[in-house]
């Protein structure tokens, strides 16, 4: 059986090596001190998503990612490793969305892209560690959504497994298709660039892109369609001005504070369960932990 | 997560080597193939992108999954159970991901399936595979073995078995018995043929690295009767036909990733690959060629692990109030590892761009009739080849091992100890100058050009060459090396005796390496400043290490010889 399957991805900054000019004065992030990258989950969801695919032959990941026209970056490092074909959904109008703006955004591409099987995702993206797109966009496309998934065990009559990480165990839970799964940390890791695959695809470029080669080598791209990254706008995908960006925005950032680790004070426990069962309720209720 | 190849600059150096566009160039056949392959490049600075990005695929493997698993592959190790041979689970890992990154059969053309790089970035990515587990460069360059295959099989041969290995199916050369180490001509595997033709195999092979993978090349006696290396045909077993068992794997000292196999052949079904009676004096010489550059770019991965190690424990362990780096007897032990890297792995390069060329012109001759030019090209840098091959091995693995050496004496006690990767290096190490020919073997197939002159006209090659002002006082004293050099090789082919030659062998192999290490590294300081520093400690080293050779020489008396035999 093959399957047309969607991947969401997001370029992010890379927060896990943040140094000290990592956050502007005014406390949001300062992008250009960190670079870009593929979101870690999303790469987690790839995997998942070229594994369903090596199963079922003939099957056709497609990546789909809105953000900066840059984000054609991680469209070539999915086709790199593995996926047919990317979206990028850009527009200046789709900027300062959050999550509920960017659901609506995604769930009106993923509308246009028409016949889907199944729409995989990472939980959640490390810039704003909110996991809240990925559900959105099943609420919105009306399907249903397994979150938390560690490994996609088989997709059979319509129906896929899947085995979910929580907090205290394991589930195993069957959805049917179409569904919306989000991809945990904890899954495997996905597979490297192929050798093959990069040397044929190293040229793949989006229309901003293009627009910036050469004559000579635009030609060369137009000679070949799988070089061409689609770029889809807002207007594209009948997205309602009011629903998207900021406008489309109903969260706003009050304030943002740094938070300064400082050592005030220490304690010493004796040797006995009380007290060590004492302080971790402690540190629990404080949110130090857990 | 370190990527091995964007953090070693010195890599990209060797790559860019001006020699590279002729070797691309050949290669490519003027990019001919860019029509109908859709990876394939369109001209020469988009080629060598392709190896520059490649490379970074294999740096990044290596600086991850394949560097994590070494300890676990190390302690595991290899298994036997049932007649097979059963990879530690990281091994399992790491060839699973290489296949996914397609990076097997890199130097196997297009049309079955594979990169067609020239073998110098394949070279390089085997370099960066052994700094990560040395052990698991012996499965990975194995894949070398389809080369014997596109050389010498039948184009039915290679359009069933060559997609297979660029698919990522692994390779074994089946040459060692128990009589048969070093003196290959006493192989005793009997190939039979049956009554319509069907090649058997029966005997025993041992020592057989990746004893149990997909497509073994094996050495077997056709000829009934015959006792020496024209006896000897050269075979294809596709493990798929089954009739080989493993009957045990070696339990050895390091490389414990890679099975070492005692294999039976019971009536197994095979297949002649080239002409009978051609298996060692043709096809297991370019097979043993091939393997053994293969061996000098696994010495060089480990000296540079050796080397890092080294370096990285030197800066963090405070002893008296310091940095150890900062004791000059550390300091010069750490230089000198560089050194010993840089020299080797320039050699491992030169040799292999002279490989590239010779065989390069080798394989264009089956499309076309070379050109006087060409063909004299193709002579001159096969004769190169043929001498430098034994000299990065022999060399280059010694220098490995040294280096090994010194990285644990740089750890002191706790490189005496299991907990750092110095020990599990220093084992893996040792065997590189042991397998596909030990060092000793290496000096016999190098003595040739000590004494017909390649090594000289080389030398005189590399001194004719424009180097930087400020380089002279190196070049000085390269020029005089190599006179004490003419003089020692003069006194010893004086003597007229080949006894005394055999015994001088060694001494003289590395007079010539020395110098021409020490020239490599004079080109390499002149197009890079980096290298600077590692020519200078070079060419000190080698200064002493030609005065002494020279000095032996100069006050052996013939007569003595004597007192040296057993």
């Amino acid at each position: 059986m093959s399957l047309n399957i969607i991947v969401l991805a997001k370029q992010v900054p890379d927060t896990r090596n943040v140094g000290k000019d990592a956050m502007k004065e005014d406390g949001t992030i300062n992008r250009a001190a960190l670079p870009a990258i593929f979101n870690p989950e999303d790469l987690n969801a790839l995997e998942q998503a070229l594994r369903i695919k090596d199963e079922n032959p003939g099957s056709k990941v497609t990546l789909l990612t809105m953000g900066l026209p840059r984000a054609s970056e991680i469209i070539r490092e999915a086709i790199f490793r593995g996926a047919d074909a990317g979206i990028v959904l850009t527009d200046r109008a789709l900027g300062g969305a959050d999550t509920l703006a960017t659901s609506y955004s995604l769930a009106q591409a993923v509308k246009k892209f028409g016949n889907y099987d199944i729409i995989l995702g990472g939980r959640q993206a490390i810039d704003g560690d909110t996991a809240q797109v990925g559900p959105q966009i099943a609420e919105k496309l009306g399907i249903p959504q397994v979150t938390y998934a560690e490994e996609i065990l088989g997709i059979k009559d319509g129906k896929v497994t899947v085995r979910r990480r929580l907090e205290h165990g394991v589930e195993t839970v069957v959805a049917p298709l179409p569904c919306v799964v989000t991809v945990n940390g904890s899954a495997a890791d996905c597979r490297p660039r192929n050798a093959r695959r990069l040397m044929k695809y190293k040229y793949a470029v989006s229309p901003s892109e293009k627009s910036k080669l050469s004559a000579e080598d635009q030609a060369f791209v137009d000679a070949r369609p799988y070089l061409n990254i689609e770029e889809w706008s807002a207007a594209y995908v009948d997205a309602d001005p009011e629903q998207i960006g900021l406008a489309g925005s109903p969260t706003k950032v009050k304030a943002i504070e740094n938070v300064v680790f400082t050592a005030k004070e220490s304690r010493r426990l004796d040797n006995d369960d009380q007290q060590i069962e004492d302080l971790i309720k402690e540190l629990i209720t404080n949110h130090t932990i857990g | 997560m370190a990527n091995f190849y964007t953090d070693n600059p010195d890599l990209k150096h060797h790559l860019n080597h001006p020699l590279m566009q002729k070797i691309v160039e050949l290669k490519e056949r003027n990019f001919s193939d860019a029509e109908k392959f859709d990876y394939a490049p369109r001209n020469f600075e988009d080629a060598m992108d392709n190896y520059d990005k490649v490379l970074e695929i294999v740096g990044y493997l290596c600086g991850g999954l394949i560097a994590d698993n070494a300890e676990g592959v190390d302690h595991q190790g290899a298994s036997c159970a049932d007649g097979r041979a059963i990879y530690a689970d990281g091994t399992v890992e790491n060839l699973d991901a290489c296949r996914k990154a397609g990076l097997m059969g890199m130097s196997m053309p297009r049309r079955f399936g594979g990169l067609n790089f020239p073998i110098t970035p394949y070279i390089m990515a085997a370099d960066i595979v052994s700094r990560a587990d040395t052990g698991f460069e012996n499965l990975w360059g194995l894949q070398d073995c389809a080369e014997t295959i596109y050389e010498f099989a039948d184009e039915d041969q290679k359009a069933r078995f060559i997609p297979r290995v660029c698919e990522g199916e692994t390779m074994s050369m089946d040459l060692t018995e128990p009589d048969a180490g070093s003196d290959l001509q006493s192989v005793m595997l009997k190939a039979t043929q049956d009554e319509d033709g069907t090649w058997r195999l029966n005997g025993v092979k041992r020592f057989i690295t990746n004893g149990d993978s997909d497509i073994h090349l094996v050495l077997a006696r056709s000829e009934e009767g015959t006792k020496d290396g024209r006896g000897l045909s050269m075979f294809i077993y596709d493990k798929r036909d089954g009739g080989v068992n493993v009957r045990r794997i070696e339990n050895k000292m390091g490389i414990k990733g890679s099975p070492t196999c005692e294999l039976v052949y019971k009536n197994a079904k095979a297949e002649l690959c080239g002409n009978r009676r051609l298996g060692l004096i043709k096809y297991v010489m370019a097979l043993m060629n091939g393997a053994r550059l293969g061996i000098a770019a696994q010495s060089v991965g480990v000296s540079e692990l050796a080397y890092r190690e080294a370096l990285a424990y030197a800066k963090d362990r405070k002893q008296f109030g310091k940095a150890i780096i900062e004791f000059p007897a550390v300091a010069e032990m750490i230089s000198v590892m560089k050194a010993k890297l840089d020299a080797s792995r320039a050699l491992l390069y030169e040799c292999s761009r002279f490989v590239d060329m010779y065989k390069l012109y080798e394989d264009i001759a089956k499309e076309r009739s070379l050109t006087a030019d060409e063909r004299a090209e193709m002579k001159h840098y096969s004769k190169l080849a043929d001498a430098l091959t034994p000299m990065a091995k022999g060399m280059g693995s010694e220098y490995c091992n040294q280096n090994a050496y010194d990285c644990i004496q740089v750890h002191g006690g706790s490189g005496f100890m299991k907990d750092y990767a110095c020990e599990r290096l220093y084992r893996d190490a040792r065997i590189t100058s042991i397998y596909e020919g030990t060092t000793q073997l290496q000096v016999v197939a190098a003595i040739r050009h000590v004494t017909t002159g390649t090594y000289k006209a080389l030398i005189e090659s590399y001194a004719a060459q424009e180097y930087k002002p400020e380089l002279q006082a190196l070049k000085d004293n390269l020029a005089a090396m190599t006179e004490q050099y003419v003089k020692a090789v003069e006194t010893v082919t004086a003597v007229n005796d080949t006894a005394y030659t055999d015994f001088m062998a060694r001494r003289m192999v590395e007079m010539a390496g020395n110098i021409i290490m020490g020239y490599l590294l004079l080109s390499d300081a002149n197009r890079n400043e980096s290298f600077v520093k590692s020519a200078t400690v070079y060419n000190k080293l080698a200064q002493a290490e030609v005065a002494k050779h020279a000095d032996f020489i100069a006050n052996f008396n013939p007569a003595q010889l004597d007192f040296y035999k057993a």
